[in-house]
């Protein structure tokens, strides 16, 4: 395949030149790129923010910020991560440019919807950045938005919940535009277990993003009308109940926590495979899984209330419930783990991240599960320990997908390779500077270190500046990763169009694909993992040439 | 890759959408309930305050909006035009009838200084003024959609007249339809909610 | 991709006993207001409302003659809804 016929050179619709050949396209690939460009750009400013967080930490008193910034900061670094990067970052950039490839057809369903999207995405973080600096700045309230801080608080909330609102409507529409891509597009002899599991694990967010974002919209929706018209509905004063605000905002927030981790299990259930070079163990035990996740996360929003006073029976309920969920994403480890048992295991990059999060992900779950039991967490409810269990999730778990997802699907995405050292190098680093950062956080909060605090007691101290080292190591191993990426532009190797050995559809297409995804009609295996005809390696096709 | 208009996914994606809707108004219902389940008799009084022959009345208009609207989809699938034009139109007066009434509703209200912290709602009893505060958010929100689902229709109704909308390709009919009938149906469960509680 | 479904024309016979029968019930919803049923108030209201928006979505919104896909989803909004508020009541009913 030549470089002319490349999704880059022929635009959709066609006809368009330069710059207004992105901004108007309907062309899921372009679309994902232009969310992979916002997307990293929030990663970066957010990341940036947390090592300033970590810095400050690293010794009593003050180090390099006031309290008022301090309480600024981790409300913004938590608002732009959770927002802007986790939700969006893998359905939005790697389900549009996958999603339709991998369900062998060109487009999703409503592509001037999906550009859409994109566009509530930019005005959304355009919001966002505009209560930065407008008024009395951006809001302390932490990415909760409790109320009655919330509401009678100075700071720009009603902005920030409106970003937030606008954000939610374009995860929603994308949820929107993939489940019906899902039932209408798919090509007419793939039938429902022959899916590769990134786009099951698609398909299963998609539902909880079209089916738990709406409550969060009405809940800011309620904020907003309480801080203008103070309507009284979660004011104690006039009749209200502030506990069910939390009620509502974690109906949506905890789904949201499976918004952020399935598409990353999905990523991983793709690389497996293709670097043990065996067919994944239980494809439908991965697939009913992900549904099982999608419906079980639904369940179970309360448990983040132990301690705020709402009833006995629902503490013993909500924590019953949340052990369940533990079941289907043991089932996901587990075949995992049993995939590469006797496999012909080949290490990459990509492989080395997914192991990687495997890893980071177990540690997240098991501490999930003492947060999950009442007792021990009302011991270290509201601590560092909480930080750190949810960013082994979101962080080790998805951001590590990401990373994982970036590395694997390179290739495809620009038609380059990268030099697999560096990254190599880049992970190693990160994840052990991610150990660093917060094993010493989960025992920080063991000793009784609560979150969100300017300032600690002086037997703290250790704790926290060994957590602020880890950091740095963490965000050192990030950039070289991305460095190295971002080099792979300037010693343009070819990547050809199936450089891993994988099977399913997009590595069936040359690299980059071409604007219509398949220039003849695509041949179905009988099974999307089935690796009885590659015999080539990796390091053949790829690392001598690098 | 194919060049048919898919009306049933195009039906899908509507519908979709119109659960998120409906999720958007059940949040507000979670409220509703817990709040009734924490002043019932408070709620009832509450709703003694409200017009129930108003509240009957737009019940009526928006059932037979809901009727008309359903009624132009057959027309234009039959390709009587003129017959499908009619319908809307008296849909569409239906829906300013509504609005209407809301306007005059909501002013009596607000008359007699009952709105979100008002002297009397605040000083009162707070389960009365909680019920308040759920109304004017519900109907509010409610009123917003019938705006919405009037917009929605009078595109439809141009786009019949300017021709793009036929007995072949009538999914934007079809789907402003399905939202006014969202609207009708989130109002069924307003409406006993709020002025028929006992 | 799954097959087109033929989209079923109603008469409009078909949809003026639909609107008899919505009248009708907001007729009985309203009279039945005016009864003390005690506990049974709120459960009737609903009913009631259950099945007017029963006909509303059946006939108006063609769910009777959609395929799978949107009536099994439709089922799994009214019981992520149901979910909603009942699980709000582990909490608000026994505090």
């Amino acid at each position: 395949m030549t470089e002319t016929q490349s999704f880059y050179t022929i635009s959709a619709p066609p006809g368009m030149h330069g710059i207004k050949a992105w901004l108007l396209t309907h062309d899921h690939k372009r679309l994902g790129l232009m969310y992979l460009a916002a997307v990293l750009f929030w990663f970066f400013v957010a990341l940036f923010l947390g090592l300033m967080l970590r810095t400050e930490l690293m010794s009593q008193g003050k180090t390099i910020m006031e309290p008022e910034l301090y309480n600024s900061v981790f409300t913004l670094h938590g608002v732009i991560m959770v927002f802007l990067f986790v939700i969006p970052a893998i359905p939005a950039i790697f389900g549009n440019f996958l999603l339709p490839i991998q369900l062998g057809t060109d487009d999703v369903f409503f592509p001037r919807l999906n550009l859409f999207s994109w566009y509530l995405f930019m005005f959304g973080g355009l919001f966002a950045l505009i209560s930065l600096f407008w008024g009395e700045g951006f809001p302390d309230t932490g990415w909760t938005f409790y109320v009655p801080f919330s509401v009678e608080v100075d700071t720009n909330v009603g902005l920030t919940v409106t970003a937030a609102f606008i954000l939610g409507m374009s995860s929603m529409l994308t949820g929107l535009n993939f489940v019906t891509t899902f039932h209408r597009k798919r090509h007419k002899d793939m039938g429902l277990m022959q899916i590769p599991l990134f786009t099951w694990s698609l398909y299963a967010t998609a539902w909880v993003q079209i089916l738990a974002t709406p409550v969060i919209s009405i809940t800011f929706v309620l904020v907003i009308l309480e801080r203008f018209l103070s309507i009284g509905l979660f004011d104690p004063d006039k009749g209200g109940d502030p506990l069910l605000y939390q009620h509502l905002f974690w109906m949506y927030s905890h789904p949201a926590v499976y918004i952020m981790i399935l598409p990353g299990m999905g990523v991983i259930s793709e690389i497996i495979p293709v670097f043990s070079r065996k067919s994944i163990f239980g494809y439908k035990a991965i697939v009913w899984s992900s549904m099982g996740i999608a419906v079980a996360g639904s369940l179970v929003w309360a448990h983040h209330m132990y301690t705020s006073g709402m009833s006995d029976v629902s503490v013993f309920i909500f924590s019953l419930l949340t052990f369940l969920v533990a079941i289907p994403s043991a089932v996901k480890v587990f075949s995992w783990v049993a995939t590469m048992y006797k496999g012909s295991i080949e290490m990459t990059p990509p492989l080395l991240l997914s192991l990687i999060f495997i890893y980071l992900f177990s540690v997240g779950g098991l501490t999930g599960l003492v947060l999950g039991a009442v007792g021990p967490d009302i011991h270290v409810h509201d601590t560092h320990f909480v930080v750190s269990h949810f960013h082994f999730v979101m962080f080790g778990g998805t951001g590590f997908a990401f990373f994982a997802a970036l590395h694997f699907w390179w290739p495809k995405m620009f038609g380059i390779m990268y030099k697999f050292k560096y990254a190599y190098v880049g992970s190693i680093l990160a994840g052990i500077g991610f150990l660093f950062h917060y094993v010493p956080m989960l025992i920080l909060g063991m000793q009784g270190m609560p979150r969100r605090y300017y300032d600690y007691l002086p037997q703290y101290e250790t704790g926290n500046f060994l957590a602020g080292i880890g950091a740095y190591i963490m965000c050192l191993g990030i950039v070289i990763m991305f460095v190295n990426l971002a080099l792979s532009f300037r010693k343009r190797v070819v990547a050809p169009a199936d450089p891993w050995g994988g099977t399913t559809l997009e590595w069936k297409v040359p690299s980059p694909p071409p604007v219509h995804n398949f220039i003849e009609d695509p041949i179905l295996p009988d099974f999307p993992y089935d690796f009885s005809g590659i015999t080539d390696s990796v390091t053949e096709n790829t690392d001598e040439r690098v | 890759m194919h060049s048919q208009i898919d009306k049933t996914g195009i039906r899908i994606g509507m519908w979709l959408f119109l659960y998120s809707e409906i999720i958007l108004f059940g949040g507000l219902f979670v409220l509703y309930a817990a709040y009734f389940h924490r002043y019932p008799e408070y709620f009832a009084d509450g709703g003694k305050e409200l017009n129930r022959i108003i509240g009957s009345a737009n019940t009526l208009v928006l059932l037979i909006s809901s009727f008309t609207v359903a009624a132009s989809i057959t027309a234009i699938q039959r390709n009587a035009k003129k017959k499908a034009v009619g319908f809307l139109l008296f849909s569409l007066l239906c829906g300013v009838i509504f609005l209407v009434n809301k306007y005059f509703e909501w002013g009596a209200k607000i008359h007699h200084d009952i709105y979100p912290n008002s002297e009397t709602l605040v000083n009162g009893e707070p389960g009365i003024s909680i019920f308040f505060s759920l109304y004017y958010v519900i109907t509010g929100l409610h009123g917003l959609h019938v705006i919405i689902g009037m917009v929605l229709l009078s595109v439809s109704l141009v786009c019949i007249l300017s021709g793009k909308v036929t007995a072949e390709r009538f999914s934007l009919l079809d789907n402003s339809g399905l939202y006014w009938h969202l609207v009708d149906l989130i109002w069924i469960f307003v409406f006993p909610l709020f002025y028929l509680v006992l | 991709m799954e097959k087109q479904e033929e989209h079923h024309i109603l008469s409009y016979k078909k949809l003026a006993m639909v609107l008899a029968t919505l009248v009708v019930l907001t007729g009985i919803t309203v009279g039945v207001s005016y009864v003390d049923l005690g506990f049974f108030n709120v459960p009737v209201a609903l009913a009631i409302a259950c099945i007017k928006v029963t006909f509303v979505l059946l006939f108006f919104m063609h769910l009777k003659y959609e395929g799978p896909v949107i009536y099994l989803s439709f089922i799994s909004t009214v019981t992520f809804l149901i979910i909603m508020i009942g699980f709000t009541f582990f909490d608000v009913a026994f505090r």
